[in-house]
């Protein structure tokens, strides 16, 4: 910084503002830090009073996550070999043994199944339309772009109630493909409004070139438009695939078994007496860490993608 | 702007060189290219709400076959005399008031000091928005917990500065409490949407109209109230309309943390809704307070955007 700026804050100002920034982050950051806590707590620490912020580690909840047990009765205790190894022996030290896998790695496995397909398809085809509304006169773009914007003002249970209705005629409830053309068709509002704004950013001259040097307009679209557009295209995919992942509304409705994803599993994660909480914390640790990590990686782009692109940094 | 890519091509090249483009038309690719995704979102968005209005007429259920009859608008006018509905609209109300009320007081404050640029601002931020890219119902079932009387951490916290016993209120459980549980939790975390938004109206702010402001003597007070304040506000708006539209269809966060209750004290819409779909599964009926809902929530958007587009103009 160079001489006197009237518009540059003082020190004093600039220490203040920290200052209460960081208090605020580190508030909004505690019930985070809870979640991952107590996802390491035994059951009896996570529900003792007061809280305890220290405790002793304990996978246990990780253990129950990913097992459904039995408790030990009184006529199994000659029967049963010793632990064999370590989940084995924390589950025998609460009493139980352990009865067979939980139903979590494959919710999980079908959150990343939706996702991804979802995602991949939102892309392809939003790219498409993306590039075809930034370059070409299409009819009534205005209207068409708008209609695609006015598809995420339904409330997700009214969009439910015909889409339950439909899927059961076509025999989709409960499937992967059902689930992955709904959320591509929900997420390709996103991506059209987003990869649009990204292409339109990409100076014409390029493809003009293209097109000159006897390109025709799709190796000018996928040898020239593409790799230009790269970066707005994976962090809109991210986006894509963030939505789907968090997608609870149409997943709680439409699917109830087999193609069930996480969000609408992880709260029925029950132990003795009520929820798990280590095991429902486990199970969030798991499944929000993703996402905290493209958020970070996300940053640049994060206000863009929020907004349908409509705020550009 | 310059027009078709084409025209100018054909403008600046020689005859020759137009010649060897090949391959399709322009017109035949855009519709190539836009025509999938129109297809999709017909299929799935607007074949779908002509289906509801249409089953808006009827008595249908679709848990029970039988003779579909068409009732004209009877279950509008049941719903819009439904005592249950304007208890839902009312607690949407109060949901979409504060919730927007908190988040752009404190969503503005926190842009304005971030703006003030101290060292490590860009970190603190990112770990500001963290709670907002977050699942709503897997955050929401985990702040049930954080609720609990006596051992989440919430009313501990509470109990620590306040001094109020932490197994004397329950947030989810009390009537008078409950409305605000789910405010807290929205507001925590959707605060850093608008400060994000706020943010980046601060920064569209050129420096040389606050020096010019120095120049003419004004005081800071004086500045911030006539040239940041209506600087941001188109942004801080568009802040608005999406909390808005989102809120109102507020259903996993809230469905997660209270379920509607206590009684039907913070059943928003949504929830209402999916109780009169797919519990009490009165398709026809919900069918229609689904398409009460969407107008409600277009009209308003459409309004509040035009209001939007006057303050832009000035």
């Amino acid at each position: 910084m160079s001489g006197y700026s009237v518009t540059e804050p003082s020190k004093r100002q600039k220490w203040f503002a920290g200052l209460l920034v960081i208090t605020y982050a580190l508030v909004t950051l505690m019930p985070l830090l809870w979640i991952i806590a107590t996802g390491f707590k035994s059951p009896e620490d996570a529900i003792s009073y007061p809280p305890k912020v220290l405790f002793e580690p304990s996978l246990e909840g990780y253990v129950n996550l990913f097992t459904t047990r039995t408790r030990i009765t009184e006529g199994m205790k000659e029967g049963l070999q010793p632990p064999a190894n370590w989940y084995e022996q924390i589950v025998r030290d609460s009493g139980t043994v352990i009865a067979g896998p939980s139903r979590y790695g494959q919710r999980f496995l079908n959150s990343v199944i939706i996702g991804f397909g979802s995602t991949f398809l939102a892309i392809f085809f939003g790219t498409l339309a993306a590039y075809a509304f930034s370059r070409f006169k299409v009819p009534l773009k205005d209207d068409l772009l708008f209609f695609i914007l006015s598809t995420r003002m339904m409330p997700p249970i009214a969009v439910a109630i015909p889409m339950f209705l439909m899927f059961r005629q076509l025999g989709l409830n409960d499937t992967h493909l059902g689930m992955i053309l709904l959320y591509t068709a929900v997420n390709l509002s996103l991506s059209v409004w987003l990869l649009k704004g990204f292409i339109d950013e990409i100076p014409l001259e390029y493809e003009e070139a293209a097109l000159i040097d006897g390109y025709t307009r799709f190796q000018a679209f996928y040898k020239v438009v593409l790799p230009q557009a790269a970066t707005g295209i994976a962090s809109t995919a991210i986006f894509c695939l963030i939505f789907a992942w968090n997608e609870y509304a149409f997943a709680v409705l439409l699917t109830s078994g087999s193609a069930q994803t996480a969000p609408p599993f992880i709260p029925t994660i029950i132990g003795v007496g009520g929820q798990d909480w280590p095991a429902v914390a486990a199970g969030a640790t798991i499944f929000l860490i993703p996402v905290m990590i493209f958020t970070i990686l996300l940053r640049k782009h994060l206000l863009r993608g929020i907004t349908f692109g409509a705020v550009r940094k | 702007m310059p027009g078709n890519p084409m025209d100018r091509i054909a403008q600046a090249t020689p005859p020759g060189v137009g010649r060897r483009i090949r391959g399709f038309s322009d017109r035949t690719i855009a519709w190539l290219f836009v025509g999938p995704s129109i297809i999709l979102l017909l299929a799935v968005n607007i074949f779908p709400l002509i289906w509801t209005i249409n089953l808006s007429f009827t008595n249908f259920k679709a848990n029970r076959l039988r003779e579909v009859e068409y009732i004209g608008l009877r279950n509008y006018e049941r719903i819009l005399t439904d005592s249950d509905t304007w208890q839902s609209m009312q607690a949407t109300a109060h949901f979409l008031f504060w919730t927007i009320f908190f988040q752009v007081l404190i969503g503005f404050a926190l842009a304005y000091l971030i703006n003030k640029k101290f060292k490590g601002n860009d970190l603190w931020t990112t770990i500001i928005v963290l709670p907002m890219m977050l699942s709503p119902a897997v955050v929401g079932n985990f702040w049930t917990f954080l609720y609990q009387p006596q051992i989440g951490l919430f009313n501990y916290v509470v109990e620590f500065f306040s001094g109020v016993d932490a197994s004397s209120f329950s947030m989810i459980g009390s009537v008078s409490l409950a409305p605000w549980s789910i405010v807290i939790v929205d507001t925590w975390m959707w605060t850093p949407f608008v400060m994000l938004i706020c943010l980046a109206g601060l920064r569209s702010i050129p420096d040389s109209i606050y020096e010019a402001a120095e120049c003419d003597r004004a005081s800071k007070w004086r500045q911030f109230w006539t040239l940041t304040v209506p600087m941001v506000l188109p942004f801080l708006m568009l802040a608005v309309l999406f909390r808005g539209i989102e809120n109102f269809k507020m259903f996993d966060l809230v469905v997660q943390l209270t379920g509607g209750g206590p009684g039907s004290i913070t059943t928003l819409t949504s929830i209402d809704l999916k109780r009169e779909a797919f519990e009490k599964w009165r398709t026809g009926y919900a069918s229609a307070y689904a398409v009460i809902l969407f107008v409600t929530v277009f009209g308003l958007a459409s309004i509040y955007v035009k209001a939007l587009n006057k303050v832009k103009e000035r």
